[in-house]
C-alpha cells in the first residue's frame, strides 16, 4: 500500500473539468471514468445545469446534504453525487458559520484573545484558550508557576472527557441509537457542571488566559472531581453494553469509512482519525507541552482505520483522561495559579482599594492590554479532534498582528470525500459523525 | 318479505337483501363506530405510552403538562398540527401528494376490522350476545380473514411510496425507493411465517384461528416459536419502526417520505403509523398468542377475553417501544440481506419442517426420523444458499474492469 494515489487525488486533474461535465451530461459514466477523484469538483452552476439537463441515461444525481440537515453537525454542507443510495463523489462546502474570528483577533488585546478563540471549537473550548495562551506566553517568554500548569492540564482533560462524551452522544444518534444521545448528554452535562463550578461557565469559559488561569480552583474542587471520575467508568461500561457489542452497531461502523496512515498524513489529518489507522501520534506524548511528560498515560490506537475504531478510540480516550485526572489530583502542586509578572498580571483586588497606581495599572491592563515583543510563534496542543495550533505574529503592540488557528476539524474535514466514496448514504452519516467536525472551528 | 328501513337504505347492497333486519345493521354500525373510536383513542394513548416509556428508559420526564401525566399531549399535538399551514411543494404531483396520506391511513383502519378483540373462547366459539343477537367481537369475519390483513398492509405501502415519489424532492424520493423495496421484501417473510400458522389452524378466518388456539394451545408453541420471531421482525420492518425505520430515517433522509408534509397531512401519516403499530401487534396476538384466549378470571363472560387481549397487546406494544429505545438503525443493504438471505429462507425451511412433521403424523410415519431427514435436507439447502451467497459476493473480475471509482481500487494499488 503506498500513498501515491492520495497524492494524485489531491492534485486537480488537468483540463477544464466543469466544461467536460456539462458537455457530457448524458454519459456520466464517462465523466466518472475520467474523474478519478473522490472529490466532486463542480460548482453550483454546474450542479444546477446537470439537474436541468438530466437525461434518461443519467444514473446519478447531485444531492445536497445540509447546511440544514440533522446529521451534518451544525452547518456543514455536502454536495453528493449519488447513484441510487451510493455516494460516488462528494464536496464539502463550508463557510456557513464564518464570522471572521481570526480577523477579530487582530483587534482584541492578548488578554481578550481567549474570549475569541474559546468560541471556535465550542465543544472543547479550553483547548483553544490553551493554544492561544501558550503562543502568547512563548512570545512573552513567561515561565508559569507549576500550579497554573497543572490546573490547565486538569481542565483540559476534563474538557476532553466532555468533548468525547459529546461525540458518543452524537455518534449514537447518527447511527439511530437515540437513547445513546441522552446518555452521552447526561454524562457530558455532569462534566460541564464540574467545569462550571470551576470556571463559572459551562462553555466558552475564558478560563485559561495568558499568564495562567483566571481563578484558582474553588474550595471542595477535589471532591467534585473525584465524584465525577468515580462515577464515569461505570457509565462507560454501560455505553459498552449498549453499543460496543451491539451487532447492528458493529455492522454499521466496521469497515465503513476506511482510511490508512499514509492517506491521513498526506491530508494532514490528526487526532483520533490518524490514531485509528494505527499511527500512534499524540502531541501530549510526542511533543509534550504543559507537564504531560510527568504523567503516565497510553495513546490509544486502532487497527483498521474505520468508523468503529474511531468510536472505540474516543471511548477509551475518555478512560485515559480519567486516568490522567486521577494522577493530576495526586500531584497538584500548591502555589500561585498565575504568573506574578506585573506586566501581564493585574494587581490583586485588595491593592486596588489601597493604591491609585494599582488602580491605574489594573485599568490599563484591561483596556490597552500589555505589549508583547515582536516575533512569531506556533504553539500546538492535542485537542480532542487532533492538533490544534495557534500561529501568532506580534509587531510589538498590544494586539496580535496576525493570529491563525490550525483547526483540526478543518483539516480532518478533507477526509470526508475519501471516507464516503462508495458507501451508502447511511454510511455517509456515520462517516461525518466519526470525523466529529465542529463547524465553529472549521469556519472560524 | 316485509320491507324494512334496512331494505330501503341498504337495498342497493345485495348482501342485505336476504332478510337482514335493521338490528343487524345497527349492531354492525355500532361495532364499526366502537372500533373506530377505540382505535383513535388507543392511538392517542399509544403515542403517550411510547413517549413516556422511552423517556423513562432515557432518564427523562417526557410529556407531563397536558392533562394528568401528560396524557393529553397527543391531543394537544393534534390540535397544533391541525392549525398549522398546509404546505404543498411547488414541484409535487398535487393529486398524488394529497391522496397519499389517506392511502396509508385507510388500510390501517381496515386491518383492525378482522381482529377479534374479545369473546368467550373457553368452550364457546367467541360469540357474545348483544341485544339478543349473537355476534363476534370483531367488526367483520370474512372467510379470507388473514389474507385481507396482508392485502391491506400491501396497500399501505403505496401510501408511503407515493408520498415520497410525489413530493418532488430528493430525500423523499430516496425514502420512496427504500419503502417499496423494504416493504415488498418483508411482505414475503411476513407471508411465509404466516403460512405456518395457517397450516396448523387450517383456516384463514381470524375467528377460526383464535378458536383453534383454545385456552393455552397457542400457535406460539404449536408452530415452535420460530414463525412468530420471523413474523415479529418482519412486522417491525413492515411498520417502519426502529431499527428498520429506514423510510423515515431522520438522521439520513430528514424524515424520509414525510419530509415535505406538514399540518394535517403529516398528522394523518403519524396517525397511520401508530395505528399500524397497534393493529400489527393485534395481528401478532391473534395469530400466535391466541388472541383473547386465556383462562376466565372474571364473572362476565366476554370481559376476560377483552382483558387477555389487552394484556397481550400491551406486551407487544412494549416490545416495539423497547426496540426503538435500544437498537441502532440498520443500513439499507443490511436490511435487504436480513430479509432475503435470512428471514425468507428460515421461514420457508420452517414451513417445510412443520409440513413434514404434520404429514408424518397423518401417515403414521416415524416422526423423529422424518424430522431428522427434513433437517438434513434443510442443512444441505442452507449450505447451498451460503455457497451461492459467497459466490455472489465475489465480484466478476473482467466484467468490472472499470471499478476505479470504487473505494478499494482507489486506495489499494
Amino acid at each position: 500500500m503506498n500513498s501515491s494515489p492520495v497524492i494524485s487525488d489531491a492534485v486537480v486533474s488537468p483540463g477544464d473539468v466543469s466544461r467536460d461535465i456539462t458537455s457530457d451530461v448524458a454519459s456520466d459514466a464517462a465523466v466518472r471514468c475520467r474523474e478519478q477523484s473522490a472529490v466532486l469538483r463542480i460548482g453550483e452552476d454546474d450542479g444546477e445545469r446537470l439537474e436541468a439537463e438530466a437525461s434518461a441515461n443519467d444514473t446519478t444525481m447531485i444531492m445536497n446534504m445540509g447546511p440544514q440537515h440533522p446529521s451534518t453537525h451544525g452547518v456543514l454542507r455536502l454536495m453528493l453525487e449519488m447513484e441510487g443510495e451510493t455516494v460516488l463523489r462528494s464536496k464539502p462546502v463550508i463557510g456557513y458559520l464564518h464570522t471572521g474570528m481570526e480577523k477579530t483577533a487582530e483587534t482584541l488585546t492578548y488578554l481578550q484573545g481567549p474570549t475569541n478563540v474559546t468560541r471556535m471549537d465550542y465543544a472543547a473550548p479550553l483547548f483553544g484558550e490553551l493554544a492561544f495562551s501558550l503562543a502568547t506566553e512563548a512570545l512573552l517568554g513567561l515561565d508559569l508557576p507549576p500550579r497554573a500548569i497543572w490546573i490547565r492540564m486538569l481542565m483540559c482533560e476534563l474538557n476532553r472527557i466532555s468533548s468525547h462524551l459529546l461525540f458518543q452522544a452524537t455518534n449514537g444518534m447518527d447511527i439511530g441509537a437515540v437513547s445513546m444521545m441522552i446518555y452521552g448528554w447526561r454524562e457530558r452535562e455532569e462534566t460541564l457542571r464540574l467545569l462550571e463550578t470551576i470556571t463559572g461557565l459551562r462553555m466558552n469559559h475564558n478560563y485559561i488566559r495568558p499568564g495562567g488561569v483566571a481563578a484558582d480552583l474553588p474550595d471542595g474542587w477535589r471532591d467534585e472531581v473525584l465524584g465525577l471520575i468515580d462515577k464515569l467508568p461505570a457509565r462507560l461500561e454501560e455505553f459498552d453494553a449498549l453499543l460496543t457489542g451491539q451487532p447492528i452497531y458493529r455492522e454499521r461502523l466496521q469497515g465503513v469509512g476506511v482510511i490508512n496512515s499514509a492517506e491521513c498524513l498526506a491530508l494532514g489529518v490528526t487526532g483520533p482519525i490518524l490514531r485509528s489507522t494505527g499511527y500512534a501520534w499524540d502531541l501530549r506524548r510526542d511533543m509534550p507541552y504543559l507537564a504531560y511528560e510527568k504523567l503516565d498515560f497510553d495513546v490509544v490506537v486502532g487497527t483498521y482505520g474505520d468508523c468503529f475504531d474511531r468510536y472505540a478510540i474516543r471511548l477509551n480516550e475518555i478512560r485515559e483522561s480519567i486516568r490522567i485526572v486521577a494522577q493530576i489530583l495526586d500531584q497538584m502542586p500548591a502555589g500561585d495559579y498565575r504568573v506574578q509578572d506585573k506586566k501581564v498580571t493585574p494587581p490583586p483586588r485588595v491593592r486596588i482599594d489601597e493604591s491609585m497606581e494599582a488602580l491605574i495599572h489594573h485599568f490599563k491592563i484591561f483596556t490597552e492590554g500589555f505589549k508583547v515583543p515582536a516575533g512569531e510563534v506556533y504553539a500546538a496542543v492535542e485537542s480532542p479532534r487532533g492538533e490544534l495550533g495557534c500561529y501568532m505574529v506580534s509587531d510589538g503592540s498590544g494586539v496580535p498582528y496576525r493570529m491563525h488557528i490550525r483547526g483540526p476539524s478543518f483539516v480532518n474535514l478533507q477526509t470526508l470525500p475519501h471516507l464516503m466514496r462508495g458507501g451508502m448514504i447511511a454510511d455517509a452519516v456515520a462517516v461525518i459523525s466519526s470525523v466529529d467536525p465542529i463547524m465553529g472551528e472549521v469556519d472560524r | 318479505m316485509t320491507l324494512s328501513l334496512g331494505h330501503v337504505v341498504f337495498g342497493l347492497d345485495p348482501l342485505y337483501l336476504g332478510g337482514v333486519g335493521l338490528d343487524e345493521v345497527f349492531i354492525t354500525l355500532l361495532k364499526v363506530v366502537v372500533a373506530f373510536g377505540l382505535l383513535l383513542m388507543s392511538v392517542m394513548l399509544m403515542i403517550w405510552f411510547e413517549r413516556k416509556l422511552i423517556s423513562d428508559m432515557q432518564n427523562r420526564i417526557g410529556p407531563s403538562l397536558a392533562g394528568p401525566f401528560g396524557v393529553f399531549q397527543t391531543l394537544a399535538d393534534g390540535i397544533k398540527l391541525f392549525f398549522k399551514e398546509d404546505l404543498i411543494p411547488e414541484r409535487s404531483d398535487r393529486l398524488v401528494f394529497k391522496l397519499a396520506p389517506y392511502l396509508s391511513l385507510v388500510p390501517a383502519f381496515l386491518v383492525f376490522a378482522v381482529v377479534p378483540v374479545g369473546g368467550d373462547f373457553n368452550g364457546g366459539d367467541g360469540r357474545v350476545t348483544i341485544f339478543g343477537h349473537d355476534t363476534f367481537l370483531q367488526v367483520a369475519d370474512p372467510p379470507v380473514g388473514i389474507l385481507f390483513v396482508l392485502a391491506m398492509s400491501s396497500l399501505a405501502v403505496y401510501g408511503v411510496m407515493l408520498a415520497g415519489w410525489s413530493s418532488g424532492s430528493k430525500y423523499p424520493l430516496l425514502a420512496s425507493v427504500r419503502a417499496s423495496a423494504q416493504m415488498v421484501s418483508y411482505e414475503a417473510a411476513l407471508g411465509l411465517s404466516l403460512v405456518a400458522v395457517l397450516l396448523k389452524s387450517g383456516s384463514l378466518s381470524t375467528n377460526q384461528i383464535v378458536s383453534e388456539q383454545s385456552v393455552w394451545n397457542w400457535n406460539l408453541w404449536v408452530t415452535w416459536l420460530v414463525p412468530m420471531v420471523v413474523f415479529l421482525i418482519a412486522a417491525t420492518a413492515e411498520l417502519n419502526r426502529p431499527p428498520f425505520d429506514l423510510v423515515e430515517a431522520e438522521q439520513e433522509l430528514v424524515g424520509g417520505f414525510h419530509t415535505e408534509y406538514s399540518s394535517l397531512r403529516f398528522a394523518l401519516f403519524f396517525l397511520a403509523e401508530f395505528m399500524n403499530t397497534i393493529t400489527m401487534s393485534a395481528i401478532i396476538v391473534t395469530l400466535f398468542l391466541g388472541g383473547p384466549n386465556g383462562p376466565d378470571f372474571t364473572t362476565v363472560g366476554w370481559l376476560s377475553g377483552v382483558l387477555w387481549f389487552f394484556i397481550k397487546l400491551m406486551l407487544f406494544l412494549f416490545i416495539f417501544v423497547w426496540f426503538r429505545a435500544t437498537l441502532p438503525r440498520i443500513r439499507y443493504d443490511q436490511l435487504m440481506d436480513l430479509g432475503w438471505k435470512l428471514l425468507i429462507p428460515v421461514s420457508l425451511g420452517w414451513l417445510m419442517l412443520l409440513a413434514c412433521y404434520d404429514i408424518a403424523g397423518d401417515r403414521g410415519w416415524n416422526r423423529a426420523a422424518v424430522v431428522v431427514v427434513t433437517l438434513v435436507v434443510m442443512a444441505g439447502l442452507a449450505g447451498l444458499l451460503v455457497l451461492a451467497l459467497r459466490a455472489a459476493k465475489q465480484k466478476p473480475k473482467d466484467a468490472h474492469d472499470d471499478t476505479s471509482y470504487e473505494r478499494k481500487a482507489t486506495w489499494v494499488t
